[in-house]
């Protein structure tokens, strides 16, 4: 065990994936010498070499059109977009071209081992091009998996998992935690699954749920209502495809409420795919409406981000407003 | 400081603009349509035997794309893309590779795939999309793919193959293969940002990839000199600083010369090569397309002049590797037997439904597992509703 932020995590999954496989190469804009803008990559280039670990040009759509062809041919590319805001240019290569790969080739050829890394999210007074949240728009493309992590160990974990899974992946980190999420992590080789999500508390009252770096807001409203005498179950969804149902569905069988809160835009987000899914399997079992506390539909603002990001007094709210109903 | 590179022109003290006149582009030509070679012409490594393989794979496409035609025409077939007087882009850019080498193709270079061998009953199940298509009856007619013969499967999105190229020839390189990557796409493709993203990443990642683009003239009704102002495609390539060539797209020995050289090239230097062809689209787009809306006779009949297949025929009786009669009976036999392939492709059953949600992922997931459930069960109830799987499950 070592204490590692998020960013040591990821180094520490890409060098571990990286030595243990010759066909694995890390690059995108900057990542190389530099170790990306963040440096999640620092150090690899030294230790692995240019052909494996290198800058590329600024072209997204280039990147993962790229990534694509070498994953393609037997190669197991990690591909970073450098925000998850500039991932649209290469909208077509994920969504047309890496998810239905192995679908419309019937199996002859897939880019399963493809694994695509982009920081997301707010909290750094990023402003509207370096704040968003893409994942609903990934979510309705099926042969895609998406994955968020919410912490090191997480990230390491499911990283690790995600690039020796054999599905084109999507992995999302939560910026505003890379330095700021501290924990112990083993500094061997593990893998947490994907495809399941994890209870992190257990409760009675109500069923509230997240997935990355709003996991500690939700963590921190269900404290607050603990003082009010309110137990909360907490579960971390940590995929977003394929998702838990069973896990989710379990929990609001047990509790009869669920609060989905994501940083993303309410309307269409990966929240309402869960609250008409919920809904539809323990619709007998809910004793309030599924509460949805997301951001505004608005792009994401600069000046005014604390007013708009769903923060811990607005899901505390929701919280007393569903028990209460 | 790498800018300093670029500084290799004079100084000049007045603004000078330059523009694509400043680079001047040879055409490559060996074969006259006579079937007499220009002189001093450097010919490709071609013999008898590979001669007659390309110009027996030129016999099977133009009987294929005209019977596939007539059979979209009489309803039996929903779609189809013939290639009529380009072939020789496809079938000569296959020739002068080797088996071991990835086409990665757009949508009009079935010759390249029917040169590597892939069956008259593989092209059929494909386009009847029946429980035989190698991608299980999942792409409208013409995408086809075979990872035994190095053919990546077509996907419709346009130019998306060219970054893809890129990469994969970066994994041949990085695992040393003695293979390099060919990638198809035409001058209208070129538009797209995909292929900006793929010569500009190859020439930088030092990828042993050949760009070759079948400027036929036309996308779909567009006229080339709609699609684009600089001097065709092959200016782009000294752009992106790739070594560039451009060459008759009609004629066969250039084309396989193009594509010997552009290998050797490529895998020596570690470096991409565009070649681009000029060729003109003899036929419709696509059995959805009637050019004479956008088209005169006077211009088709000027490039029907120059038929690849009539070139490389005279070549071939000057050689005396073929004569007229061995012409009439390929001709017959191919008929015939495309004719019966037809037959026994469209009798074929529609693949099983749980090819539904096979192959989204490499194992279905929970979700995908219950609505391929909720559909049979409902297919159960309402059996003639879905005359191909009902009671086949």
């Amino acid at each position: 065990m070592a204490q590692m932020n998020m960013l040591h995590a990821i180094n520490n999954a890409l060098d571990i994936a990286m030595d243990e496989d010759e066909s694995t190469l890390c690059f995108g804009e900057d990542v190389g010498h530099f170790g990306g803008v963040f440096r999640a990559t620092s150090g690899l280039q030294d230790k692995y070499g240019k052909m494996r670990c290198f800058n590329t040009p600024l072209v997204e759509q280039g990147i993962i059109g790229f990534a694509n062809g070498l994953a393609a041919q037997g190669s197991r590319p990690i591909a970073e977009i450098q925000f998850a805001d500039y991932i649209f240019p290469a909208f077509d290569q994920i969504v047309n071209e890496a998810a239905k790969f192995r679908y419309r080739s019937g199996n002859e050829f897939d880019v399963g081992k493809l694994t695509i890394r982009s920081p997301y999210g707010g909290g750094i007074a990023g402003g509207l091009y370096h704040s968003q949240s893409p994942e609903a728009y990934f979510a309705h493309t099926p042969g895609l998996k998406i994955i968020i992590p919410r912490n090191p160990y997480q990230a390491k974990g499911l990283l690790l998992a995600s690039i020796r899974d054999d599905n084109p992946v999507l992995f999302f980190e939560p910026k505003r935690l890379y330095r700021a999420s501290v924990g112990e992590v083993p500094t061997e080789d593990y893998q947490l699954p994907l495809g399941k999500a994890e209870i992190v508390q257990t409760g009675s009252d109500i069923t509230l749920l997240a997935w990355g770096a709003q996991m500690e807001i939700l963590q921190k409203a269900a404290d607050l209502a603990a003082n009010d005498g309110i137990s909360c179950e907490v579960i971390d969804l940590r995929s977003i495809l394929p998702w838990d149902v069973d896990t989710i569905a379990n929990s609001v069988i047990k509790t009869g409420r669920l609060l989905v809160t994501q940083e993303a835009p309410l309307t269409a987000g990966f929240a309402s795919e869960i609250a008409a899914t919920i809904q539809q399997e323990c619709f007998l079992h809910l004793e309030s409406p599924v509460e949805r506390v997301c951001g505004l539909d608005t792009p994401y603002p600069l000046a005014l981000e604390k007013e708009y990001v769903a923060d811990h007094l607005k899901i505390y709210e929701a919280i007393k407003r569903s028990v209460n109903y | 400081m790498s800018n300093e590179l670029y500084n290799d022109g004079p100084v000049v003290h007045k603004p000078t603009f330059i523009d694509g006149t400043s680079v001047e582009i040879p055409e490559l030509k060996i074969l006259q349509q006579d079937g007499t070679v220009y002189e001093g012409s450097d010919m490709p490594d071609i013999d008898e035997a590979l001669a007659v393989k390309v110009y027996k794979t030129f016999a099977f496409h133009r009987v294929l794309d005209e019977r596939m035609v007539a059979s979209q025409r009489q309803g039996r077939l929903s779609f189809y893309m013939a290639a009529l007087g380009e072939e020789a882009a496809s079938i000569g850019g296959a020739a002068g590779l080797k088996p071991q080498d990835m086409i990665m193709s757009q949508y009009r270079e079935q010759g390249a795939l029917m040169f590597r061998g892939f069956s008259l009953e593989n092209f059929m199940n494909q386009m009847f999309s029946n429980d035989k298509d190698l991608g299980k009856g999942r792409q409208m007619p013409i995408h086809y793919g075979s990872k035994e013969l190095n053919y990546m499967t077509i996907s419709s999105p346009l130019g998306t193959q060219i970054p893809q190229a890129t990469g994969y020839a970066y994994g041949q390189k990085l695992q040393g293969l003695d293979a390099v990557t060919l990638c198809y796409f035409g001058e209208g493709a070129a538009s797209e940002g995909d292929f900006h993203a793929g010569l500009n990443m190859a020439a930088v990642q030092e990828a042993p990839v050949i760009f070759f683009c079948r400027n036929n003239g036309y996308a779909i009704s567009t006229p080339a000199d709609e699609q684009f102002k600089g001097n065709g495609i092959a200016s782009r390539g000294v752009g992106y600083g790739i070594k560039t060539l451009r060459v008759d797209g009609n004629d066969i020995l250039a084309v396989v010369k193009a594509t010997q050289i552009a290998r050797a090239y490529a895998l020596k230097e570690n470096a991409p090569v565009l070649i681009e062809a000029m060729s003109y689209r003899l036929g419709a787009h696509s059995t959805s397309d009637d050019p004479s809306g956008y088209r005169t006779r006077e211009e088709e009949q000027k490039w029907q002049a120059n038929d690849p297949i009539v070139r490389m025929k005279n070549w071939m009786l000057a050689q005396n590797w073929w004569d007229e009669a061995q012409e009439t009976a390929l001709y017959e036999k191919l008929r015939e037997k495309v004719l019966a392939a037809v037959k026994v492709a469209e009798k074929i059953e529609k693949p099983h439904i749980d090819t539904l949600i096979s192959d989204v992922y490499d194992v279905p997931s929970a979700q995908l597992t219950a609505q391929l459930e909720q559909v049979k069960t409902h297919i159960n109830k309402y059996p003639e509703a879905y005359p191909f799987t009902a009671g086949k499950f």
